[in-house]
């Protein structure tokens, strides 16, 4: 089984989001980029997939040179091959099309991406490279086994779960679930200096088009002070939310 | 210029997301100068879109169709689409939706922007708002695409009466036994209880409740207020909690109208989650929680003696206004 997985090089959870150019740009000053946790879940999966199945697996990014970090830690978290798209990515369907071209090429039978990055949250990637390439498509993939190119997953709905029986080739947007938090690895030093050894090729992207363009960020308005209620006084809390913010 | 809204049900009746992504069709509609048009599928109670300034009704009734499909039920919506040649497609952003999303802008060729929170800016150039950084900023997106798909980000629009008189009429779009290499097995689902996804409320428990067995309250305050549990990133890693109940960056986001954290101190990716809630309420024994600062509302204490006390005086509450 051959596995492409696609990660997206994002700021690290706790980063403070800024945006610069007269808010047209997302302020990368000071911000740590690491794997989209959605991506991480993904990875993981693949691991235990190369480990117990025999699987071959490779990641890909859409980046300029500053994403080879994100991809050399994919590499020393046990990829065996890193794959560069040499261009800034656009938008969900830019980057889908990009995508979509390595699946073409590299013949994979299954593609993991995760169900979101956490820095424009298009959501759409996985889905628009299922059907650009007519591929079974399974999204806020929380489960997977694979059994010959049968599949067996599970995935989150609204106030619960479904499972789903499909085959491969197969893509996946994953999140946590496929893998637990617990199991995420991190690298240590072997597989640092093994990452170094890998081949990490780079690839020139396809004219697509970008139907969408953000031209200008906004920060969340501020808040005002908090108002605290005292706690022998919990009937006032009632009271405020019934009389002034009129939720119950 | 036709706008086409793909109105959501559950077990033959609209979902409560189909009247706000409804109203919000009708205003950009109204942007546009045309009508609003909606598909559903194996709903019976569609003729109710009329309220929302719905004018055409396409009802799909097929038993293929009985469980979620993303790739059939895209097809459906894109044959929708090109029958009243939409120009713009207005979804939910329930996870159905989000996951066919996808599917459906590369049939339609369509520029898609989900988590969208206001009418369009403008109509040309096509610029919506939407969320982005899990909630830590906005964007303001073109759509330069002809065809245009905006997920509408729940709760964000609300439902608008704008009575029209609404023309109903079945709707038959082929269907591919292909799209059926993705098959549901199961649906393991709780009923009869508010989801995260579309509850008017949430509470939310985190690391503070010191262990799985001290939910009963979280639970109890929750039934009490018609209002779904959720939990913090750790309660969910550390399994005192199901996945599905994570809300955070990484989680779910949480839009509702009132949102309830008990013993969650608010770390920055707990409060990006939550951030498109209209009213928090933190109840937290240490002052110096994050929470505090993103609350509307907040109570030091002991979260063991204020939520019981908290359900006492809703059930007071209740019984009066019953």
């Amino acid at each position: 089984m051959k596995i492409l997985v696609c990660i997206s090089n994002v700021p690290d959870t706790t980063s403070k989001i800024n945006f610069t150019a007269g808010d047209t740009q997302f302020d990368t000053n000071g911000v740590q980029f690491v794997i989209n946790p959605n991506d991480e879940f993904g990875l993981t999966r693949a691991m235990w997939f190369k480990e117990k199945q025999g699987a071959t697996v490779h990641v890909v990014t859409v980046g300029d040179t500053t994403v080879e970090p994100t991809i050399r830690k994919a590499l020393a978290i046990g990829a065996d091959e890193g794959i560069r798209i040499n261009v800034a990515p656009k938008d969900g369907f830019y980057v889908a099309r990009q995508l979509a071209e390595v699946v073409k090429n590299g013949g994979y039978d299954l593609v993991i991406a995760g169900r979101e990055s956490i820095d424009y949250n298009g959501g759409m990637v996985p889905g628009i490279m299922a059907a650009l390439l007519d591929m079974n498509f399974v999204n806020t993939c929380i489960g997977l086994e694979i059994d010959g190119t049968q599949a067996t997953a599970f995935r989150e709905i609204d106030g619960g779960k479904e499972k789903i029986s499909t085959s491969l080739p197969l893509i996946i947007g994953g999140q946590k679930g496929l893998v637990e938090e617990s199991d995420l690895r991190i690298p240590n030093m072997r597989g640092i200096m093994m990452a170094r050894k890998k081949a990490l090729n780079v690839v020139e992207p396809v004219d697509a088009p970008s139907p969408t363009t953000d031209q200008k960020f906004e920060r969340p308005p501020a808040k005002g002070p908090v108002k605290l209620v005292d706690a022998g006084n919990v009937e006032e809390l009632v009271n405020l939310l019934h009389n002034e913010a009129k939720v119950i | 210029m036709a706008v086409l809204v793909y109105t959501e049900s559950e077990n033959g009746k609209l979902k409560k997301s189909a009247s706000e992504v409804a109203s919000y069709a009708k205003h950009v509609a109204e942007q546009l100068g045309g009508s609003v048009t909606a598909v559903a599928i194996n709903a019976e109670d569609t003729i109710a879109l009329g309220t929302n300034g719905v004018s055409r009704i396409l009802n799909v009734s097929d038993e293929a169709l009985r469980n979620f499909n993303a790739k059939a039920y895209a097809n459906v919506i894109a044959q929708a689409a090109e029958t009243v040649s939409a120009k713009v497609v207005i979804l939910s952003s329930s996870a159905d939706s989000k996951y066919l999303s996808g599917l459906l802008a590369a049939k339609l060729n369509a520029g898609y922007v989900p988590n969208v929170v206001a009418p369009p800016e403008s109509t040309s150039p096509f610029v919506v708002k939407r969320t982005a950084f899990s909630n830590k900023g906005f964007a303001l997106t073109e759509i330069s695409s002809e065809t245009k798909i905006i997920g509408v980000s729940n709760n964000s629009y609300g439902i608008v009466e704008n009575a029209t008189d609404a023309t109903m009429e079945d709707f038959s779009p082929a269907i591919n036994d292909g799209d059926f290499s993705t098959k549901s097995v199961e649906v393991d689902k709780v009923v009869g209880k508010a989801t995260i996804a579309d509850a008017d409320i949430v509470v939310s428990g985190g690391r503070g409740l010191k262990g799985p067995e001290n939910w009963g309250m979280v639970e109890e305050l929750a039934d009490l207020l018609g209002a779904a549990t959720a939990c913090s990133k750790p309660v969910s890693d550390l399994g005192w909690r199901p996945h599905g109940e994570h809300v955070g960056q990484t989680g779910k986001p949480v839009a509702s109208n009132l949102y309830i954290a008990i013993g969650i101190s608010g770390a920055i990716q707990h409060l990006a989650g939550v951030s498109a809630s209209k009213t928090k309420v933190v109840i937290n024994s240490d002052p110096e929680a994050p929470f505090f600062k993103a609350a509307d509302y907040g109570i030091v204490g002991d979260a063991f003696e204020v939520v019981p006390e908290l359900i006492e005086k809703l059930k007071e509450f209740k019984a009066q206004n019953a």
